[in-house]
């Protein structure tokens, strides 16, 4: 294990779907209080991980520890409690309004004489607020833009109030400045001291907002740390098999990724 | 206590009831009114359905027997011959509105009901065997039911895997074991002694003719104990599966135990109404997409169901024992003419929307 102190790590990690093994041997930490982000190229098994270390999916061997405790002997409550997950993609019950979808989020933390105190009226209209969804709150989720579908998931997983979150892919479907304003989002909520984990596609983002990034490649991690040592030219030609050049962004100063040009990838044959 | 308005400060649908000591409930006045309505139409049907026969009573005399002030004769015939039919009646609905809207809820789908997955045959398999092979009587068909029904759960589960127990999975095993356990049925028919093949083929149809207290008596403990259990203990974690197994056990469901428990408290539901009153087809497949018609509420709907079955049923039986003077249909015969004609219906304008 890289961090011994980090609250949620994974050590050994073999991650299969029945027979099929997509990760193997895998270790893992998640820095504590970091923006962690995770890159690589579609089904080299990001989704997976994230969902071992939450627990979705029982490793085949090999074990997740979330505050010194293996993750299997957490209570289910208890532990949604703790950690968050924005799943890739989930089911909008039909008809349901987007105020009692956030709503939901509020589960582990009721109970069956405690069904919907002041306080989860409370972080309801703030997790609305804070995605942008509050003006939607009766709208029906299904008739929705794909953009305010997700904000509305986002709202629900910051409902449930954890302090750590990990979100699986929460800038799909987003236009430009939706992206930016969940990263943001996502980065005050790092900055109010949650871990946050996210699965990105779009590298220059990565670069820009995490604190730590981890590049995955056929289940295997090939890179890890921060942005200025993941995003070079050879680790993303060595994890996404595209020749690019890496300069500084002129607007922070990190990393930005530029794919070569059409003709040059051509000449060299890739 | 403190009724908070129908809608919350978060644009939450419903009504709030919150206590000093931080106690708090949350419902939809919606889905109340509904179950409400469903459960008085259910009673009067009742109530009219026992007034009726071959010694027709008026409501008034009715309710004033079964208060218990009727006049001994009134009293025989109310308590001990028809009170048992109407009870079995009510408590069959009931069970096969609340087992559908479970199986509706787990697998996401409309078509999700007892009949489709193949419970109801199980648990007519149990039964027919129980008659074909025994002869025995309510105790034994009721066990045979419950026996059956479990089994074929047991069976679909198991072929439709672990993690595929929910959804399209679920119904295409179920659909393939339905169709075997039929033919075992049908097999099973061919084996008995010409009385006994009389009696399992009305049972067949499904029937409340001649229910008794003992026939009733299996499904009214059922919905007894599993009433309260899924609708008070298991109702919420099910509305969180229906937004898919990542989600829900990120929110802390353990998503296999509920789903086991919800799909064996279904099943045995299914085989005790079976039991008592034969697979009475549709029940289960039209009350919960009535009553989520009438709340407009998403989720699984258990209660509204549950009232909803069990008026459909109560009404079906007094089609039936209406429909040809001095000629009784089994109720399973108007179920099913008004069930597939809503199956169609449902698969017309589902398919209209992109849903099947
Ligand atoms: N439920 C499942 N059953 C079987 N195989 C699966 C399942 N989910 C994913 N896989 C397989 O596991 C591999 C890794 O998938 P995973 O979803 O983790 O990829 P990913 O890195 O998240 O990809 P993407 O960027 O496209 O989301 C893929 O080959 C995929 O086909
Ligand atoms: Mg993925």
């Amino acid at each position: 294990m890289k961090d011994a102190n980090a609250r949620l790590s994974g050590t050994g990690l073999t991650l299969a779907y029945d027979k099929r093994t997509i990760a193997e041997d895998l270790d893992v930490a998640v820095p504590d209080g970091s923006f962690t982000v995770i890159v690589g190229p579609n089904a080299c098994g990001k989704s997976t991980l994230l969902r071992a270390l939450a627990r979705i999916l029982k490793p085949a061997s090999g074990t997740v520890v979330l505050d010194g405790e293996p993750i299997a002997g957490w209570p289910a409550k208890k532990l949604a409690r703790t950690l968050g997950l924005l799943p890739q993609s989930s089911i909008a019950p039909e008809g349901i309004t987007v105020a009692d979808l956030v709503s939901r989020g509020r589960y582990p933390h009721q109970g069956l004489l405690r069904q919907w105190s002041r306080e989860d009226e409370r972080v309801v209209t703030e997790s609305m607020e804070a995605t942008g969804v509050a003006a939607l709150a009766d709208r029906p989720v299904d008739e929705l833009s794909g953009g305010q579908r997700q904000r509305v998931w986002i709202a629900m997983a910051l409902a449930q109030q954890t302090p750590l979150l990990l979100l699986d892919e929460p800038t799909t479907y987003l236009d430009i400045a939706h992206q930016i304003e969940v990263l943001d989002l996502c980065a005050r909520l790092h900055e109010e001291g949650r871990t946050v984990v996210a699965v990105l596609h779009d590298l220059n983002h990565a670069a820009r907002y995490a604190t730590h990034m981890i590049a995955m490649r056929d289940g295997a991690i090939v890179a890890e740390g921060g942005p200025d040592t993941v995003v070079t030219a050879e680790l993303v030609e060595e994890v996404f098999r595209l020749p690019c050049r890496v300069i500084e962004c002129p607007e922070t100063g990190t990393p930005l990724v530029v794919p070569a040009a059409r003709a040059a990838r051509v000449a060299a044959g890739t | 206590m403190k009724p908070a308005g129908a809608k919350g400060a978060a644009g939450v649908k419903g009504a709030v009831i919150r206590t000093p000591n931080g106690m708090s409930l949350r419902f939809s006045p919606r889905a109340v009114a509904v179950a409400v309505l469903c459960l008085a139409v259910a009673l009067g049907v009742g109530v009219l359905l026992i007034g009726s026969g071959d010694f027709p009573m008026g409501p008034a005399d009715v309710v004033r027997t079964l208060l218990g002030n009727g006049t001994p004769a009134d009293s025989l015939i109310v308590n001990e011959i028809r009170l048992p039919r109407a009870a079995a009646g009510l408590a069959v609905g009931a069970a096969l509105g609340l087992a559908g809207a479970i199986f509706q809820s787990l697998t996401r789908n409309p078509l999700g009901s007892p009949d489709v997955l193949g419970f109801s045959q199980g648990a007519a398999t149990g039964v027919l065997g129980v008659i074909v092979l025994t002869g025995g009587g309510s105790a034994a068909v009721a066990a045979g039911a419950a026996a059956g029904g479990l089994l074929t759960g047991a069976v679909v589960y198991a072929v439709a895997g672990r993690h595929g127990a929910h959804g399209q999975r679920l119904i295409l095993v179920g659909i393939g074991v339905a169709a075997i356990l039929t033919g075992v049925n049908g097999y099973l028919l061919t084996q008995a002694k010409i009385t006994d093949a009389a009696r399992a083929v009305l049972w067949l149809t499904g029937s409340l003719n001649g229910r008794d207290w003992a026939d009733a008596a299996p499904v009214l403990a059922a919905l007894a104990v599993l009433g309260p259990l899924v609708v008070v203990g298991c109702g919420r974690a099910l509305r969180m599966l229906e937004m898919g197994d990542d989600a829900a056990h990120g929110l802390g469901v353990p998503i296999e135990r509920a789903r086991l428990i919800m799909l064996a408290a279904a099943v045995l539901l299914t085989s005790f109404a079976a039991a008592a009153a034969g697979p009475v087809s549709f029940v289960a497949l039209t009350a919960p997409q009535l009553a989520r018609r009438l709340t407009r509420a998403p989720g699984p709907n258990l209660l509204p169901s549950m009232c909803m079955g069990a008026a459909l049923l109560v009404a079906a039986d007094w089609a039936a024992q209406r429909a040809f003077t001095g000629h009784q249909l089994p109720v399973g015969v108007v179920t099913g003419l008004l069930g597939g004609g809503y199956l169609v219906w449902l698969l017309v304008t589902q398919r209209k929307t992109g849903r099947i």
